[in-house]
């Protein structure tokens, strides 16, 4: 069935976020917004290095790459695939150019955001 | 119940009156919250799942495709939070919006929009990184560490 | 005698009590639908004001409070011999700017959103001290300009805990005189700073309501009253859990005021406007104040209130480095004549 990819994606995705509602729902102020997403990257990385995570978004497709984990991920294949081509120097590039299309992308619309719109408050 | 007296050490008072905090403030409204952060958590994952589809029905290999999906998602956050709209989605669904990349997104456009009138560098260009920076700095350095192992123990 | 009109630890007495002879408030959209939006003198649609940045319109209303009570007390600015102002923003800025375009001799005060009733208290200290004939305090606050300071961007998105409270868009102004028409003051306690050790920036109630509690407390101890004497007392912005705490610390001093306790950020929104606990800010206690409790103070519907209004004493640089806030409560008996 092809389409149960969306359904797998709908289902991790969402089991995702409901991890990170708990986090900031059943732990102390301190965690915030910003916490959570800090620990999803380097979540993912960690997860993505220990060979966890690639299972994951075979499985699931988007609903492993599209949470922040998934970046954390990108990045540390990056940085592996980068020490396989390059050596050391590829674990200091490889891991942003895997991830530069997402960073560019959020800086440039940011930017344009941040400059067409007037916050409404 | 908790007792907060005048004559009690400070530290004492402090510990009673933190129960008597806890038995008067409202509890946060888990099940509710945790429904909608996994519909909408779900939701946006599986309109990455499409675009996704799509651009590889074009001709672009997986990586290329998830390039181009996180792109799209990025341009939609940005214009969904310049429209004001994406904090109104938030107030729902909480982590559900917070956690995918989209969310990433809206709390770069966010700060930087809010900032404008301090100037394009130190308003826009500065605050675009409020959140983005630790989750870059977080980000890079754990997967250079993680490359560096590799290099030394593959 | 050092302090012939202090009473107590903490309260003074005025010989000629100070009129308030004139108020003036105006509010956002959001506090123009509340329960009390036809007790404010102007409702303002447009959260910018017609200004470029919400900084600007949260002067652009403080300014405008203040003329407004000016005129009302038929008075020019050069008659008016100190100007008692404060806001939330950095530096005070929103009191100083107006401080600037007004040219009264200008003491700035900062006491978070306590800072009304810290102005009403200094201010009749000043009259009754002879140091001035005229005294004017204003306030403003304004949600988008306190939200970015202390939390998030408005257009982050995030979600806001039951317990936080909402801060009130306004500002409100009083004109205080040695003598003429209009409610009095009678006494001002001014509060010590409590710390009870909370710490979470989105639960100020929870903060500030041990240092109510103590105002309150110490106010009846050092005047020797009970709490029947007064027809209201009224908290700045504790919010319905705050002012739930407030109540539970008063009855453990023992006193029980549940039948004639009230909170301002209670009164000014109505549950269905999404402001979870209530409202907060500078302008809560100060349009509340300078509107509605003038009102049914004039109307003879009160006759003597003790107003208490609170501040929570953080700062955003204080909590991320994990310090507690400190909470503080200045408490006026107002009466009308």
């Amino acid at each position: 069935m092809k389409n149960m990819i969306f359904l797998k994606a709908f289902l991790v995705g969402g089991l995702l976020c409901v991890i990170a509602q708990l986090l900031m729902d059943l732990t102390s102020h301190k965690v915030t917004p910003a916490h959570v997403l800090v620990g999803f990257v380097t979540g993912g990385v960690i997860l993505s290095a220990l060979g966890l995570y690639q299972p994951l978004v075979n499985w699931a497709g988007a609903g492993a790459t599209v949470p922040l984990s998934g970046f954390g991920h990108l990045l540390a294949q990056g940085a592996i695939g980068g020490v396989k081509q390059k050596g050391v120097l590829g674990a200091f590039s490889g891991g942003v150019a895997a991830t530069a299309a997402g960073i560019t992308a959020a800086v440039v619309f940011g930017y344009l955001a941040a400059l067409a719109f007037r916050p409404k408050g | 119940m908790a007792e907060v007296k005048d004559s009690q050490p400070l530290e004492i008072q402090k510990k009673e009156y933190q129960k008597m905090v806890q038995e008067v403030q409202p509890r946060p409204t888990v099940g509710r919250n945790v429904f909608w952060a996994f519909v909408v958590g779900g939701l946006i994952s599986v309109l990455g799942q499409l675009f996704l589809n799509f651009f590889q029905a074009r001709g672009l290999a997986l990586p290329e495709a998830g390039a181009a999906t996180s792109t799209v998602l990025v341009f939609l956050a940005a214009l969904l939070t310049g429209l004001g709209v994406y904090d109104e989605i938030a107030k729902i669904a909480g982590a559900g919006s917070i956690v995918p990349i989209t969310g990433f997104a809206n709390s770069m456009v966010a700060p930087a929009m809010e900032y404008r009138g301090e100037g394009l560098v130190l308003g826009v260009g500065a605050r675009l990184f409020t959140v983005a920076g630790p989750v870059l700095v977080f980000g890079i350095v754990t997967a250079w560490i993680v490359a560096i192992l590799y290099y030394f123990f593959r | 005698m050092p302090a012939p009109k202090k009473n107590g630890l903490q309260t003074v007495w005025f010989q000629n009590p100070p009129v308030i002879i004139s108020t003036a408030t105006i509010v956002g959209s959001k506090e123009g639908q509340g329960p009390l939006g036809h007790t404010f003198d102007k409702v303002v649609e447009d959260n910018y004001y017609g200004e470029n940045t919400w900084e600007k319109a949260e002067r652009r209303m403080l300014k405008e409070a203040m003329q407004n009570a000016i005129q009302r007390a038929s008075l020019q600015p050069q008659n008016v011999d100190y100007l008692l102002a404060g806001d939330l923003l950095n530096q005070i800025i929103s009191a100083d700017f107006v401080a600037r375009d007004l040219g009264i001799p200008f003491i700035g005060l900062y006491g978070a959103c306590s800072t009304m009733y810290e102005g009403l208290a200094l201010g009749a200290m000043l009259i009754d001290g002879g140091f001035a004939e005229y005294v004017l305090v204003g306030v403003s606050s304004h949600y988008s300009t306190a939200e970015r300071q202390y939390r998030y961007p408005t257009e982050q998105g995030t979600q806001r805990p039951l317990y936080a409270s909402w801060t009130v868009t306004g500002a409100a102004a009083a004109v205080l005189a040695h003598q003429g028409n209009g409610p009095v003051i009678t006494h001002a306690t001014i509060g010590k700073a409590v710390d009870l050790g909370q710490g979470d920036p989105n639960n100020m109630g929870a903060a500030m309501a041990p240092a109510a509690a103590d105002t309150m407390a110490r106010h009846l101890m050092d005047t020797q009253r009970q709490p029947d004497y007064y027809d209201l007392f009224i908290t700045g912005d504790l919010g319905t859990y705050g002012r739930e705490l407030a109540l539970k610390l008063m009855q453990q001093k023992g006193y029980d005021i549940s039948t004639r306790f009230s909170d301002c950020g209670v009164l000014i929104y109505s549950p269905g406007q999404d402001a979870h606990a209530g409202g907060s800010g500078c302008a809560c206690a100060g349009v509340v104040t300078c509107g509605y409790l003038m009102q049914e103070i004039k109307a003879g519907r009160l006759k003597r209130i003790l107003g208490v209004a609170t501040g929570a004493l953080l700062s955003p640089c204080s909590y991320q480095q994990g310090e507690t806030i400190p909470g503080i409560a200045h408490a006026v008996v107002i009466e009308g004549r």
